[in-house]
């Protein structure tokens, strides 16, 4: 399943990366700690976060995540727009919390 | 990447930029993914390079990363001359962290930068001496 099926699915809006929505996606990781993230979430995972700084973007790159959904319509800020364009990371927004986004996920993914 | 073949690079790394903090740990893992290095070792070096490079601009005002990639191993070399680590022991336990709230705010501070290194290197040596500086080695083998 591609970030651009979720993103269809799910009703998010993109805000940043559209380059990087065929960006296959094989799981989920919810954190907003970015050492934690860094550490234990697997490439190919999205990152469900209220993270919206260019920190959060580079761990994604780092560690090769599809992309960052973030939740609440969290803002992302300009500094992370653009690393997230330059690196084709997608930034998506929804307005569900981490807990109903993780619901909403699981129902579709699960499929 | 022939067996003899040894690649050198350089950074400075800024300490007052914690936005663009990561870059070197950024431009190293593209590296790598060029010449052909197995991805295992590439998250590693990517994990714990970048935990090093933040914890680099949190506390000790940036500093210089040296890097030595051969066919077998990548070592990264990275020396500040910031405040040094009172307590070794204690900054590698999962959850101890001196981040200040700004830093905390912006996801950093959980207490797992160094214990995130250790788990992520083959090979790890830290050289602190307080009101001096930190260095800390790390080494991931290709077959790692």
């Amino acid at each position: 399943m591609t970030l651009n099926d979720i993103k269809e699915k799910l009703s998010l809006e993109v805000i940043a990366g559209e380059d990087g929505l065929s960006n296959e996606v094989s799981g989920c990781y919810i954190g907003d700690l970015l050492s934690w993230v860094l550490g234990k979430a697997n490439s190919g995972d999205v990152l469900v976060s209220v993270m919206g700084n260019s920190n959060a973007v580079a761990v994604c790159s780092m560690i090769d995540l599809a992309g960052l959904i973030l939740t609440e319509n969290s803002p992302l800020d300009e500094d992370a727009r653009k690393k997230a364009d330059a690196f084709s990371i997608p930034v998506l927004t929804t307005p569900l919390n981490h807990y109903q986004f993780a619901n909403a996920f699981s129902k579709i993914f699960n499929q | 990447m022939k067996t003899n073949d040894s690649l050198k690079l350089h950074y400075e790394v800024s300490g007052d930029d914690f936005i663009s903090a990561g870059i070197a740990s950024s431009r190293v893992k593209n590296k790598l993914k060029q010449i052909g290095y197995p991805p295992i070792a590439i998250r590693k070096v990517a994990v714990a390079m970048y935990e090093a490079e933040i914890n680099m601009v949190i506390h000790a005002n940036g500093g210089t990363i040296d890097v030595d990639i051969n066919s077998e191993r990548i070592k990264v070399i990275l020396k500040d001359i910031g405040p040094g680590i009172p307590d070794i022991e204690k900054a590698m336990q999962e959850g101890f962290s001196t981040a200040t709230d700004e830093i905390r705010e912006l996801g950093f501070g959980a207490g797992m930068g160094l214990p995130n290194i250790k788990s992520y290197t083959d090979e790890l040596k830290i050289d602190t001496v307080l009101g001096q500086g930190t260095t800390i080695e790390i080494t991931v083998y290709c077959k790692s």
